[in-house]
């Protein structure tokens, strides 16, 4: 394969913390992959199990959960809830036949922009390591275009 | 549901924007609306309200972010493009599922709660009381004050800090609309915005403050002698019943159990023997008293904790005598002080010939701590002057930058300099007493770099001074727990915008004030303190708060009545109905967090805002690759 395989992630974050530390990478113009595509939950603890199974099964290749460092979660303790259904949701995955490590759990609090940056970057080649998914109809097109006539379309786009 | 208007606009969040979307909701009946912009952290009220004016629910528009979350972190202009896509897709296979919601009105509890009884909560506790509402005023130790009642002067104009603060505390000991519990501590907080309920755990003082007038002949009376490590920076004494200092607010004193000799060996009360009061004040049977109050609003001002020099093992503090924390300098310049504001060497009656201030100690340190406590400069000038007014003493300097950038601080640095303040510029390396050359013995050496001539030089000083960083309380984790709120990296609390919002925090009724947000000088503490007073005042006088509506609720229909959803909620907002079998969730008390939701086996459970169909349509418009298809906007 000479291209770069480019792996498409979903990205659950939490209001209070991983989804402003997303933010204040902004902010602060870090640069991280565009293959991450956040969803902003309230807490990490809202994260329903089928979310990232659905995720996965619609063409992710990679599913990043994000949430409060321990003992800081905004709602008390809801991000231990998050941390099991974590562990569960790798043990169901590895059932199913998935590399469990297609999931990753990240705690990121609302000053670590830094964090959240190099965090989604490690994730997005550990997920490019472990190749498509190839469980929904298609993956791996990630930050690329669709179709040929569409990546001109938009390159002339991009450079007006 | 077919798009049926899309275009693209510089500036959507500027009134000719928002202008042109009212236009376009009332003229094409549009029933949603996405907007691809910034973070839903800035403009979502915006955009929200420009919905609210053409008459269209709010909850009905959706923002989606591809400036923070794309445009600014991705290099990539083709692939960020399609990521942005993607997202405006998400954002409209969302919205879709979104539903009406009416904001949620809670009243708020007219009374307010800060914690901390220095010049920022003092501050904030005045200003509240005097547009006319309550104010409960909580502090650790046994009076309000906190850390400026132990400086001496204060710069850059050299007031005494005592005439300065004491009528700010006597007012507020005395004001109708505070009530003071000192000596007191936070044991447990509970509720939510405009309506907290806090225990307050008021330590026993073992002195009936009902009949206790305040004469002081109980602690000179008192045989016991303690090192005061709080007030007096472990620089004097006090006895073991004491108030910190004179000007105490409230005058009451407390007895220190552990140090007192009746609370260890059972015989003494020599401070009950000399009481005059009748009946007599003193109390050893006193009992701590928890009380609990309801309050709508908490302010933290909780302040911060000086860095402890001795982490720094080459600046040999407490293993030279004659060196000095700042605090400890403070208590030595302060004419109530352990040497009536005399400045001498650690042997209580020699002056120094030579002093030396060193700058920075653990502070813009990546060892200790990466951030500059910003007042260590100005206090550090403050001692030079001081040391040269009441002395005959040579001051040098030990700085890295000098840091004077408020009002008249520049122009303080420029009158010690002719003062004649000497000033090195380098990081000092070593305090030592070894000595090398011929004229140090007996001396201290300060051997540091000068980074202006590019040598090493070692001046011999008798008494050195470190300006210490200031650091978040040792607790403030726990207490930030307590609160609902949380420290950034460096440990001081995050406030809810580092520039426009620095005295709200991430939970709805909690402000911060003063050092707790980040080291700072007096005038912004006092700004921070009258800030967050002036954002609660707002708040009560509207007499009430809209909240998100993001709230659970359950299908009774559906329940099963597992109970499984029945332990997740930390806020104890779901009820079981034993006669009906089925669960119900306390819309007050539910905080929106969305455990349970997704918890719930049978799908019962459903929750405004981030609903099920609304995420799963997320993760479909995130994923639908025919980007080129008609109804996504290109």
């Amino acid at each position: 394969m000479t291209e770069q395989f480019e792996p498409t992630i979903i990205g659950f974050t939490c209001n209070w913390c991983s989804y402003r530390a997303a933010d204040l990478a902004g902010t602060a113009r870090l640069k991280y992959p565009p293959n991450i595509r956040l969803i902003r939950l309230m807490c990490s603890g809202r994260l329903d199990p089928s979310f990232v199974f659905k995720a996965l099964a619609k063409g992710a290749d990679g599913v990043m959960i994000t949430g409060c460092h321990p003992g800081e979660c905004h709602y008390l303790e809801q991000n231990y809830k998050a941390l099991r259904r974590f562990l569960l949701i790798r043990r169901t995955l590895k059932g199913f036949g998935i590399e469990p490590e297609r999931v990753k759990l990240v705690w990121a609090s609302a000053a670590e922009g830094v964090k959240f940056a190099s965090e989604t970057t490690s994730f997005v080649e550990e997920i490019r390591e472990l190749g498509p998914l190839n469980w929904g109809k298609a993956s791996g097109n990630g930050g690329k275009p669709a179709s040929e006539k569409e990546a001109e379309q938009l390159e002339t786009e991009v450079a007006a | 549901m077919p798009l049926r208007h899309k275009y693209c606009y510089k500036f959507m969040c500027s009134s000719l924007g928002q202008e042109l979307i009212e236009k376009d909701i009332k003229e094409l009946g549009l029933t949603r609306v996405v907007v691809a912009a910034c973070s839903p952290h800035l403009h979502e009220n915006t955009f929200r309200t420009a919905c609210a004016n053409a008459g269209l629910n709010p909850y009905l528009c959706e923002l989606v972010s591809i400036r923070e979350q794309v445009s600014w972190v991705h290099n990539d202009k083709v692939a960020a493009t399609t990521k942005s896509q993607a997202v405006v897709a998400g954002g409209v296979e969302r919205v879709i599922h979104n539903e009406s919601l009416e904001p949620l009105k809670v009243p708020i509890h007219a009374d307010t709660l800060v914690v901390g009884g220095g010049i920022a909560g003092i501050q904030a506790a005045l200003e509240i009381a005097d547009a006319g509402y309550h104010v409960y005023l909580v502090e650790r130790e046994p009076t309000i004050g906190g850390h400026m009642a132990q400086f001496d002067k204060t710069f850059p104009t050299l007031d005494c800090a005592a005439c300065i603060l004491t009528p700010k505390m006597v007012q507020a000991g005395s004001h109708p609309n505070i009530t003071l519990h000192t000596w007191s501590e936070v044991e447990n907080v509970d509720g939510y915005v405009g309506n907290f309920t806090v225990t307050v755990r008021k330590k026993a003082r073992y002195v009936n403050t009902d009949t206790c007038t305040g004469c002081g002949i109980c602690w000179e009376k008192c045989p016991k002698k303690v090192v005061d490590e709080v007030y007096e920076a472990g620089f004097g004494i006090r006895k073991a019943i004491y108030t910190p200092f004179p000007q105490a607010v409230p005058k009451y004193p407390v007895i220190d159990k552990e140090n007192c000799i009746y609370f260890i060996k059972g015989t003494c009360k020599a401070c009950e023997k000399f009481c005059p009061t009748e009946p007599n004040s003193i109390n050893f049977e006193q009992n701590d008293e928890v009380v609990e109050i309801q309050v709508g609003n908490i302010v933290l001002a909780t302040g911060y904790d000086l860095f402890d020099p001795e982490r720094i093992p080459q600046y040999n503090y407490k293993k030279l005598d004659n060196v000095f924390t700042s605090l400890e300098f403070e208590r030595m310049c302060n004419a109530s002080g352990p040497t009536d504001g005399k400045i001498v060497l650690r042997d209580g009656k020699t002056p120094p010939k030579a002093v030396g201030i060193i700058h920075c100690v653990g502070s813009r340190d990546k060892n200790y701590n990466a951030y500059c406590s910003s007042i260590c400069c100005m206090q550090s000038l403050k001692f030079a002057h001081l040391v040269m007014e009441r002395t005959d003493a040579e001051v040098y300097n030990f700085y890295i930058d000098m840091r004077t950038n408020f009002k008249d601080y520049e122009e303080f640095y420029q009158r010690i300099l002719e003062e004649g303040g000497h000033f090195v510029r380098g990081k000092v390396a070593e305090v030592t007493d070894a000595v090398r050359f011929p004229g140090e013995e007996g001396k201290l050496i300060i051997q540091a770099e000068d980074t202006l001539i590019g040598k090493q030089r070692r001046i011999p000083v008798d008494m050195v001074i470190l300006s210490s960083a200031m650091e978040p309380r040792h607790d403030a984790q726990e207490v930030g727990k307590q609160f609902g709120i949380a420290c950034g990296a460096s440990g001081w609390y995050i406030e809810r915008h580092p520039k426009l919002d620095p005295v709200a925090t991430m939970t709805d009724g909690i402000f911060i004030a003063g050092c707790v947000q980040g080291p700072k000088d007096i005038p912004a503490t006092v700004s921070q303190g009258a800030a967050a007073a002036a954002r609660i005042l707002g708040r009560i006088q509207q007499g009430e708060i809209a909240l998100e509506p993001i709230r659970a609720s359950v299908n009774e229909e559906q329940c099963s009545g597992c109970r499984i959803c029945n332990d997740l909620c930390p806020f104890n907002a779901i009820l079981f109905h034993e006669d009906k079998m089925v669960s119900e969730i306390n819309p007050a008390l539910c905080q929106g967090c969305g455990t349970c939701v997704a918890a719930c086996p049978a799908g019962a459970i459903s929750g405004t805002g981030f609903s099920n169909e609304q995420i799963m349509a997320q993760i479909n418009g995130l994923l639908l690759l025919d980007v080129g298809d008609e109804t996504i906007p290109a």
